[in-house]
């Protein structure tokens, strides 16, 4: 990809910290406009992707473009270009909402006329018109989230790293901060967001998932959902599922089996096929077998698929 | 470096300091308190020592020496009693500093040209009060001994030789000998330690405690825009409880000022510089409020109370002692402090002082900037 189109590309990025490897060859591109998600679980390296990919951690090895601009020779430079939101809205409590704005007005080095002008688009995109004068720390947290995300906006970066951006926020207002993410993407920003919410995966254009340090899959929800499993999927339900699940982890020509809310979801190479053959199996072990349905994957199962299959080992994550 | 950015973080770091009541309170009333505290409770003048008496002989001369004790400023006759027991128990309960014990035969002794050993109790737990109270009294006893031989040979009509030594003091610079005069310009070290280092070391550790610093590094700011955006206006609130010091120690407690404000300014402004430094660099290095604010106070506060010359000698200390407290910024200060208000030494004779203070603020500016720029990447 051209470095002319302001994005993000990342070549073999390597993150170490003493023996233990954070961040292990992840690369990637992403273009303009794009919602690209990094899904992963907590301490997956996802943060520590972002960290270097804003400048604030230099890259052990690999090289990172964002904007144009290499992370490790011009972090300067890539902070000018980007918007960062950390994962506990750090915005400073004792500040008034509008001495946040201004204050990250002038850390951006916002044109002293347009200082105004943005500040109230940012308020607006927000909705906090009216509440300049609150002071941050009484804010609900749907509201800080906004204003972080506000103030990270203020210069107009082409790209904007989120980094678990709805933790501890409430359903609603976390979906009113996708419209924003998804309205923000439309005018051309590129939005680059962590998270381990698998139905906000879902929002994303692109998805990275990342475990252990390592990129598992990449592409569209869709294209992860029909490729990267090796095999379909049933539904299974069926009491007690403790000994079911078991025994199917065991079971011939099952790939794997987890419990999923009540329920089994069974990786197995063909669903036609092995329907029947399973509700024998599960019975002649006692297990009573109420429902037995061919299904398409979640986000979910396909990260589980794909994570159980590189601890080489059979069991539910 | 640029300007806007500078002026965004001191402008929040000032928000920060007027919002927060216990930073606003050590801004404000710290400084007035600490000056009164000193001016006022530190008083290294002994008067009025509470001395008792038991006069044997309660004679006409026996009176007369009394009298002196009684109208010298150092010594007040609390009781007159007239036995022992009474004595030590005053002494005992620390009624008393000094028993003084007159003979019966006081009078007889000096009408015969004898010599009379009067005997003076001192109570010795603080050492130096006690070797005070000695010389007091020696020297009032020698002067009333001087007189009864002066009058003894006057009486048998011999010509009255005058001793053939004495001594004229001048005391300079202090001549009143009063311990606020020194005291009150050392308050501005403590006062600063406060300040500049204390209340620095609580500023970059919060941000990193509250995860604001990396929202804060996140945009373009510089790591020298930070330390300056964060430094200037404890600088300057520094400046400002440095002079509301001056102001009270020249107009409420009477300490002449014979030097120039760019003296003062120029040594209250490096002392300043070494050590906000100084507290940025330990907020750094820990990260965390709690220690960085313990190490400050170990670092600069209690330097500065002991060790600076403030309110003990630095030349009375052990020879170790001497030696550690040339490198502490404090000792300089308070040594430029008291040159300038009661000497008034000029910038250009205070190099000794100035010299020691500017290289302390280049090398922990120097350090606190290197070691921010490293903690941030």
């Amino acid at each position: 990809m051209n470095t002319e189109d302001r994005s993000v590309l990342i070549e073999s990025l390597v993150k170490r910290f003493g023996d233990f490897t954070a961040v292990d060859h992840i690369s990637l591109e992403t273009r303009r406009g794009e919602i690209f998600g990094f899904l992963g679980p907590n301490g997956a390296g996802k943060s520590t992707c972002i960290r270097m990919l804003c400048g604030l951690l230099r890259p052990t090895s690999g090289r990172a473009i964002v904007a144009g601009f290499d992370v490790a020779r011009e972090p300067e430079s890539v902070r000018q270009h980007i918007g960062y939101m950390s994962q506990k809205f750090s915005l400073y409590n004792d500040l008034k909402v509008i001495e946040n704005l201004h204050l990250f007005a002038g850390l951006y080095n916002v044109p002293r006329d347009l200082v105004g002008e943005r500040i109230a688009w940012a308020l607006e995109m927000a909705d906090l018109k009216g509440k300049e004068a609150m002071m941050t720390g009484t804010l609900p947290s749907g509201w800080k989230q906004r204003l972080a995300l506000g103030c990270a906006v203020l210069h107009r970066p082409p790209i904007i790293f989120l980094d678990e951006p709805t933790s501890g926020v409430d359903p609603i207002s976390r979906r009113q901060f996708w419209d924003l993410i998804h309205q923000m993407a439309a005018e051309g920003v590129t939005v680059f967001v962590t998270t381990h919410y698998m139905e906000e995966a879902e929002y994303c254009n692109r998805l990275a998932m990342i475990y252990r340090g390592k990129m598992v899959a990449l592409g569209t929800p869709t294209e992860l959902k029909q490729k990267s499993m090796k095999g379909e999927l049933l539904l299974i339900e069926c009491e007690p599922l403790g000994v079911a699940v078991e025994t199917l982890q065991g079971a011939p020509e099952v790939l794997d089996a987890a419990v999923f809310g009540n329920a089994l979801h069974v990786l197995v190479p063909n669903a036609g096929k092995e329907t029947a053959r399973l509700q024998a199996y599960l019975v002649a072990r006692e297990v009573q077998v109420s429902k037995i349905e061919p299904i398409r994957p979640s986000l979910e199962d396909v990260f589980v698929a794909l994570t159980s299959e590189r601890e080489g080992r059979k069991e539910p994550v | 470096m640029r300007w806007v950015r500078l002026k965004a973080v001191a402008r929040k770091e000032v928000i920060h300091i007027i919002r927060d009541v216990r930073s606003l309170g050590i801004v404000v009333i710290m400084p007035v308190v600490l000056v009164l505290f000193f001016g006022y409770g530190v008083s290294l003048d002994l008067k009025h020592l509470p001395i008792y008496v038991y006069d044997r002989e309660a004679s006409e001369q026996s009176q007369a020496l009394l009298k002196r004790f009684q109208s010298s400023d150092y010594f007040e006759i609390v009781r007159v009693v007239n036995n022992y027991s009474e004595l030590a128990k005053a002494l005992d309960d620390g009624r008393a500093k000094m028993a003084f014990v007159i003979p019966s035969d006081f009078s007889e002794k000096l009408r015969a040209g004898g010599t009379v050993s009067v005997q003076a109790l001192v109570d010795a737990t603080d050492d130096n009060t006690a070797n005070i109270i000695i010389g007091y009294t020696q020297a009032l006893v020698q002067v009333y001994s001087n007189d009864v031989q002066l009058e003894w040979l006057q009486r048998r009509g011999q010509r009255v030789q005058p001793p053939p030594l004495s001594v004229e003091t001048r005391t300079w610079y202090n001549e009143n000998l009063e311990s606020s005069a020194f005291i009150v310009p050392g308050v501005l070290a403590v006062v600063m330690s406060v300040i500049g280092a204390f209340l620095t070391s609580l500023t970059v550790a919060r941000e990193w405690e509250r995860g604001t610093m990396e929202q804060l590094i996140s945009t373009p700011v510089t790591s020298l825009e930070i330390m300056l955006g964060k430094l200037v206006p404890y600088f300057l609130v520094g400046l400002f409880d440095a002079g509301v010091c001056v102001v009270l120690a020249i107009f409420w407690f009477q300490v002449p000022f014979r030097g120039t404000v760019m003296a003062l300014l120029i040594s209250s402004a490096l002392f300043l510089i070494a050590l906000l430094c100084l507290g940025f660099f330990i907020s750094v290095v820990t990260k965390n409020q709690l220690a960085a604010s313990q190490i400050a106070l170990v670092a600069t506060f209690l330097p500065a109370f002991l060790l600076s010359g403030f309110l003990f000698a630095i030349e009375q200390m052990p020879q170790f002692v001497q030696l550690v407290t040339r490198i502490l910024p404090a000792r300089y200060y308070v040594s430029s402090l008291k040159m300038i208000f009661l000497k008034g030494t000029p910038v250009a004779m205070l190099y000794p002082q100035l010299v020691p203070l500017a290289i302390f603020a280049l090398v922990l500016a120097t350090l606190a900037t290197r070691i921010f720029q490293k903690r941030l990447v």
